[in-house]
């Protein structure tokens, strides 16, 4: 499949009074047309910098692009102007942020915070616009659109609310999506709402999506394929179900056991000890060493290369190396385990 | 179950807000339930459904517009003289949802921590003082040093563990958990529920988990109350509850969770949950009523029927 989207290499630094934080050190994936890539990991990891990094909407003052590339469409987006930017920001590339009760402007009507891309981007004249907007505000499922779209945000409840994003979003028929937690503000039935609404417009106008969470069950319903962030850096990438059913970083099988299963009563959580590293001051070697129970002398020395698993599937843990000793994976994860070589 | 002893006992509680003006706003709409002692009473439903009004008028944070909450059979509402109120305040205690705003950044972890012991009167010195405030800190998990910093200090799982020792610093009976984990990373999640977990071993803890996380919710509770509307429509053991979900409500609030299971997912059907499936005729009382032992759906005498059919499959 074609890539879209490559990020290579990609190092970003932020500059505060305490020193460099290294936030993201040394990032490289790419997103193939009209797949869903999920970027999971919990905060401070850099997923969050990384998309903001693709839509050029870090901080001026304190954030450095220190190196690599962001390739869309053959251009650097690193290299790109603001002035260049805004013409592919909102229109090939549009971003859905998490909280939808701040992101709308609550002084403009909805339907104008819809316009507004079409008219900027696409020429469009203001009836030409209206137009387009009752139709995206079909698309999203708002019922009565004539009556809506003269509606003030604060008119609108969560969910609907987030659709309106959604179509904001979705107004100039972006190549890529980059959807930032779009669901955690909401509740559970209306989060399965919007993911359906997601993966539907998604097969209709054939858009590459960029998910960041940190929920798993949400990873599980719309990723394509996944990528665990950990310290600034990726440390596993895979399809969905190479993720899933056969993780390989000690990191995936920690999320993996935390998490309570449906239908096992266990008697007490898996917790990953510890808590995340400091990018201050960001450790010699994996930085997940220290939290890491599997952890080898080599884990503090050296930071890890990407092993590679199968084509699609690599992971960054020593624990790959031809020359490491075989352990033994939680038990949550090996049931798993067991489950993915039955398919096969 | 039912010789164990009622801690908590809330009956037909009522939280209206905005009375009489046009805007009134029932949060809270004649609910019944009993806590039991030593147990986790899970509470979950969609944000408005009035499950954290619950908490807070359970605690006195809001006076009930109607309806009693007893205590060890005594009321916690009404007129009280300040000592009854200082008995009442020493037994429940409460654990917040943002880690964040819960904690006064002006003072340092002990004094967070000390302040029940002080308006208490549970200290005989200052040095005594602060031993409690170490045993503390060592029991949920941080260490002595830890009392003279400030919260900004702290990450967010370790703030929550702030949290959680000063409400265990006055020695609670009944700890009402408002969403302790929802603003925590997942493997920070996991640390926090283990330690409530262990608590609740160690010192025969009563909690009343209030939370939209349905997971974690099943895992830590014992009993689960599904709230609607200011309404409970399902209350039941954890286990029966996921197993044997009746109401429609709690058929379409199970169905629609993302398991971390890609296989599962792709073939999971979603329920919808229509309130008018339930037809009530006029003067129908609807109400809750056991289907099975200690499963009660809120319905009216046909829908028992239809449940109990149901239930039997």
């Amino acid at each position: 499949m074609e890539n879209i989207l490559e990020v290579k290499d990609l190092n970003i630094s932020f500059h505060t009074f305490a020193g460099e934080v290294k936030a993201i050190r040394g990032v490289n994936f790419e997103l193939k047309k009209g797949e869903t890539l999920a970027i999971v990991g919990e905060s401070g990891s850099g997923k969050s910098v990384t998309t903001k990094a693709i839509m050029k909407l870090l901080p001026p003052g304190n954030s450095e692009i220190k190196q690599g590339e962001i390739l869309f469409d053959g251009k650097d987006l690193t290299k790109l102007t603001d002035r260049q930017m805004q013409k592919i920001r909102g229109k090939d590339i549009s971003m859905i942020f998490q909280d939808p009760m701040t992101s709308l402007n609550p002084t403009m009507t909805v339907g104008k915070q819809i316009m507004e891309p079409l008219i900027k981007h696409q020429d469009m004249s203001k009836s030409a616009a209206r137009e387009r907007a009752l139709q995206l505000l079909k698309l999203v499922g708002i019922p009565k659109p004539e009556l809506r779209i003269k509606q003030y945000p604060h008119q609108f409840s969560g969910g609907m609310r987030q659709r309106v994003v959604i179509a904001i979003a979705l107004a100039c028929n972006p190549k890529v999506l980059i959807a930032d937690e779009p669901t955690t503000a909401l509740d559970v039935t209306i989060q399965a709402q919007i993911l359906e609404l997601m993966k539907d417009l998604q097969n209709k106008i054939d858009t590459s999506i960029i998910f960041i969470t940190h929920d798993l069950g949400v990873v599980a319903n719309v990723a394509d394929r996944v990528a665990v962030m950990y310290g600034g850096k990726i440390v596993e990438i895979g399809t969905v179900d190479e993720v899933f059913y056969n993780p390989q970083h000690p990191y995936t099988w920690g999320l993996i056991s935390s998490m309570p299963s449906l239908d096992a009563k266990e008697e007490e959580l898996y917790a990953i000890p510890g808590t995340p590293p400091n990018l201050l001051n960001p450790p010699k070697g994996d930085a997940f060493a220290p939290r890491n129970e599997y952890a080898m002398q080599i884990d503090l020395e050296e930071q890890p290369p990407m092993f590679k698993v199968s084509d699609t599937h690599y992971a960054a843990t020593w624990l790959l190396h031809p020359d490491a000793p075989k352990v033994e994976p939680p038990a949550a994860v090996k049931s798993r385990m067991r489950k993915f070589m039955g398919a096969k | 179950m039912e010789n164990r002893e009622k801690l908590l006992e809330i009956k037909n509680l009522k939280q209206y807000f905005n009375m009489g003006q046009p805007n009134e706003v029932r949060a809270i709409d004649g609910i019944s339930f009993d806590i039991f002692k030593g147990e986790t009473l899970g509470l979950v439903g969609e944000s408005g459904c009035g499950k954290s009004t619950t908490g807070r008028t359970i605690i006195r944070l809001y006076e009930a517009t109607d309806g009693e909450v007893l205590y060890k059979g005594e009321n916690v509402h009404g007129k009280k003289n300040k000592k009854d109120l200082k008995k009442f305040n020493r037994s429940m205690q409460m654990i917040f949802q943002d880690p964040y705003a819960s904690l006064n950044p002006r003072m340092k972890v002990s004094d967070v921590i000390a302040e029940g012991i002080d308006i208490h009167g549970l200290a005989k010195s200052n040095k005594d003082r602060m031993e409690m405030v170490y045993e503390l800190l060592e029991t949920v998990g941080l260490n002595r040093e830890h009392a003279n910093r400030y919260p900004h200090e702290f990450s967010g799982g370790q703030r929550q563990r702030i949290g959680i020792a000063r409400a265990l610093a006055v020695q609670p009976e009944f700890i009402i958990a408002d969403e302790p984990i929802s603003a925590l990373d997942v493997s920070i999640q996991a640390q926090v529920v283990n330690l409530m977990k262990k608590l609740q071993r160690e010192k025969g803890l009563t909690y009343l988990f209030i939370a939209h996380d349905l997971s974690m919710v099943k895992y830590i509770s014992d009993r689960i109350g599904v709230m609607y509307f200011g309404k409970l429509v399902e209350l039941a053991p954890a286990e029966d509850l996921y197993n044997n979900p009746l109401h429609p409500y709690t058929q379409s609030l199970l169905s629609a969770i993302p398991l971390p299971d890609p296989e599962s997912e792709r073939t999971r059907r979603r329920k919808t949950y229509d309130p008018n499936v339930h037809q009530y005729a006029d003067g129908e009382e609807v109400k809750m009523r056991e289907v099975s032992p200690g499963h009660y759906v809120y319905c009216s005498e046909k829908e028992l029927k239809q449940y109990q059919q149901q239930y039997v499959k």
